[in-house]
């Protein structure tokens, strides 16, 4: 596929809360897959949360104060690349809506809804992505969430990065296109339709036979490897799913930090 | 399958006992495949119809626009429909809540001395509970839409909007038939089941005075009321005996015939996986003079029972763009968990957690907007575009939102701030102070990731499946200082 926009030499990176405190090496790596292209990868200090898990939980007034402070950290004109299919649809599609009644706010969201790219998105469509695969053969399973997928639109991304790679099978789910279960909190709120889910989920991706999963996604990393290690745990048998972001496995089958 | 509720629902908090029924079903492996296979089967029978997606998009922004361009004129076309129906002399009744509808058909039917009805397939009957009202006045009120008969038989509900007893295997109606239905061998032959419902039903058809049906689309400029079945039931129920009374929502009308079709390929090919349905009936009039079959005298009940609450809002009134073809639920990761009955409303599945707070209030309500993990499933299958993932963040706020005559923001909705919890409310205010403030945040992560050891072991619904949340040893912002 060819790139629809122009390259860029500058881009800022929103890690999301999640990647910052819990997946950290998938930021590292998505980084580093960045700079290995040449783009010069911004990363403002001052960024917390996109404000999603308290919108989707219908309290929009802390969204918005938690979405208000992220909008000033992006002054120049770059992209802002988003690993998180999730985070990336929250900026992208809500903020307009959320501060569509604050004449001051309204053009910062609508300026940073247009510049908001998802990962994998945005290493296809902008950085034509294709590197040599180093790696030896292996088959992986590829997870994308509901929000990359329906929300943003970029569930082809992932697939069309792990196809690139040649030594690379990418193994099909039963249910593909089925939510995980996590849901923020609803994982929480409502534990035992989740489970079901993240359950059934789990099931499908073993039953590939897949020496791992990847995933555009933390959030459904979490449940999906929480979920995974649960079991194996309580059969008290080795870690039988392991799992990383796309980014993570993408850097190492083509040939790391370099 | 599954364990009925006899308590009135117009008296029924949804809620009460959600989680526990819910449970009851993903806990049995049985269910989970019955339902999973049932859902899977029509998912593809859907998916069949549309093998062009460009042609689905085309299509479902058609069916957006004509049921939003309806809406938009609603009041008007109302009175458009009701000045028709009166020219064509179709009787039209206003009811404003369940008993108000059942009030005004129980008094048509003893109006007549009548004691026989019959009824095809009606969402909107389910939702004012007629069967009960009509026993209670010792009338028999009899289903033949044959899944809605199978359950009725049951002493259940629909557990879904277009295939009422799809919770139910051919062995369990099987005994069913064999107990319920008078001199009836135990057959679990599906065609021989069919035909025993078929003979018991064809004899009522004859017996009924009444005749019951719901409208799939009431038409403004013509009077025409249009319903779609597939059993020819609906038009037995609606031609044979001397008296039809049809109910509907007010949302289900439209202003021209020419709206009709789009609308009706959406309905049955989202729906069913059909193309068309075996019957398509319009019914305009009574029978005239010289006619020689259909009703003497037809009625046409109109019920708001909430409706005109959500069509106050610009956001919520997209509830109404419904049509009623279940696809949502067919496609829904939750309905697939834990089937229809689990939710406690007439409607169930993503349509129902929508448009039950305004038909029951957000109080009994206000814990089903929660029981979805907003994968966007229904509102990317919605043939009319009802972006039902939005209306459910919506509800949720309304719900959880502090009650009003404190500081909360006045609402259209009927108790607003019933599922409002100080404890949440206070929980996320604090989670905002925290990701609002860059410094804080700096400490409260780091402190995470320092005091690692110390993370819960039980993280409530969290680790009933899951091992526990733990911080990384270091964040991202910890690993980026490091390497420059």
């Amino acid at each position: 596929m060819l790139p629809s926009v122009a390259r860029p030499t500058d881009v800022y990176f929103f890690a999301t809360c999640v990647v910052d405190q819990f997946f950290p090496t998938a930021g590292i790596d998505a980084i580093t897959l960045l700079e290995r292209q040449g783009i010069r990868v911004h990363f403002p200090e001052d960024q917390t949360c996109c404000g999603q898990p308290a919108y989707s939980s219908g309290f929009p007034d802390e969204a918005r104060k938690v979405a208000a402070r992220q909008l000033t950290l992006f002054p120049n004109d770059w992209p802002i690349v988003v690993p998180s299919g999730s985070c990336a649809g929250m900026m992208k599609h809500h903020y307009p809506t959320l501060f569509a009644d604050d004449p001051v706010r309204k053009p910062l969201a609508e300026s940073l809804s247009s510049r908001v790219w998802e990962l994998t998105r945005f290493l296809v469509d902008v950085l034509a992505f294709s590197p040599e695969d180093c790696g030896t053969d292996c088959t992986v399973v590829l997870h994308t969430s509901c929000s990359a997928r329906r929300e943003m639109g970029v569930h082809l991304s992932g697939r069309q990065l792990l196809g690139g790679l040649r030594h690379v099978t990418v193994a099909q789910q039963d249910h593909e296109s089925e939510c995980c279960g996590f849901g923020g909190t609803f994982s929480v709120k409502q534990p035992e339709i989740s489970a079901a889910m993240v359950e059934d989920k789990v099931k499908a991706l073993k039953a590939t036979g897949a020496e791992r999963v990847v995933s555009a996604d933390c959030g459904c990393l979490l449940n999906i490897l929480g979920h995974a290690a649960w079991q194996d745990e309580q059969a008290g048998r080795p870690p039988s799913l392991p799992g990383e972001h796309i980014a993570s496995f993408l850097l190492r089958r083509t040939g790391g930090a370099q | 399958m599954s364990e009925q509720t006899t308590e009135h629902p117009l008296h029924f908090r949804p809620d009460e006992a959600f989680r526990a029924r819910a449970k009851a079903v993903v806990d049995s492996p049985f269910l989970r495949q019955s339902f999973r296979g049932a859902m899977d089967f029509l998912m593809s029978k859907r998916a069949a119809q549309f093998p062009d997606a460009d042609e689905l998009e085309t299509l479902r922004s058609l069916g957006e626009q004509i049921r939003q361009y309806n809406l938009s004129r609603l009041p008007d076309l109302l009175l458009q429909l009701e000045t028709r129906l009166t020219a064509n002399g179709v009787k039209v009744h206003w009811a404003e809540t369940p008993d108000d509808a059942n009030a005004i058909i129980l008094g048509i039917i003893q109006g007549h001395g009548a004691t026989k009805m019959v009824k095809g397939k009606s969402m909107v009957s389910e939702e004012i509970e007629l069967n009960h009202a009509a026993e209670a006045a010792g009338i028999e009120a009899l289903e033949s839409d044959m899944g809605e008969y199978i359950v009725q038989l049951a002493g259940e509900k629909p557990s879904h909007i277009i295939m009422p007893a799809i919770h139910k295997t051919k062995e369990e109606i099987a005994r069913l038939f064999a107990e319920k239905v008078p001199g009836v061998d135990y057959t679990d032959n599906v065609d021989a089941l069919i035909q025993i419902g078929r003979n018991v039903l064809r004899r009522k058809f004859l017996e009924a005075e009444i005749g019951l049906s719901g409208v799939n689309f009431a038409v403004a400029e013509t009077g025409t009321l249009c319903l779609v079945e597939n059993e020819g039931n609906g038009r037995m129920c609606t031609t044979a005996p001397g008296i039809h009374i049809a109910i509907t929502g007010i949302e289900k009308i439209v202003e021209k015939l020419e709206h009709v079709p789009p609308l009706y390929s959406l309905l049955t090919r989202s729906a069913t996986g059909q193309n068309i349905s075996t019957y398509f009936n319009m019914i305009s009039s009574p029978r005239k003079p010289g006619e020689k079959d259909g009703p003497e005298e037809v009625h046409l009940v109109l019920l708001d029972n909430g409706r005109s609450q959500a069509y106050a809002d610009e956001q919520l009134r997209k509830t109404l763009q419904c049509i009623r073809c279940g696809a949502c639920m067919n496609h829904c990761p939750v309905y697939t968990r834990i089937g229809g009955h689990a939710y406690g409303t007439t409607y169930p599945g993503p349509i129902g957690k929508i448009i039950s707070p305004h038909m029951l209030g957000l109080d009994g309500t206000s814990g089903l907007v929660t029981a979805s993990s907003l994968c966007g499933a229904c509102g990317e299958v919605c043939p009319v575009k009802i972006p039902i993932p939005e209306l459910l963040i919506r509800l949720r706020s309304e719900a959880f939102a502090e009650p009003p005559g404190h500081a909360g923001k006045p609402s259209a909705m009927r108790d607003q701030g019933a599922g409002y919890s100080p404890l949440q409310a206070a929980i996320w205010r604090g989670w905002a102070a925290v990701y609002s403030t860059p410094a804080l945040y700096r400490a409260v992560s780091w402190l995470g990731s320092r005091l690692r050891a110390l993370t819960p072991r039980r993280q409530g619904g969290w680790t009933s499946v899951r091992t526990p949340l733990q911080p990384a040893p270091q964040r991202l912002r910890d690993l980026m200082k490091q390497r420059h």
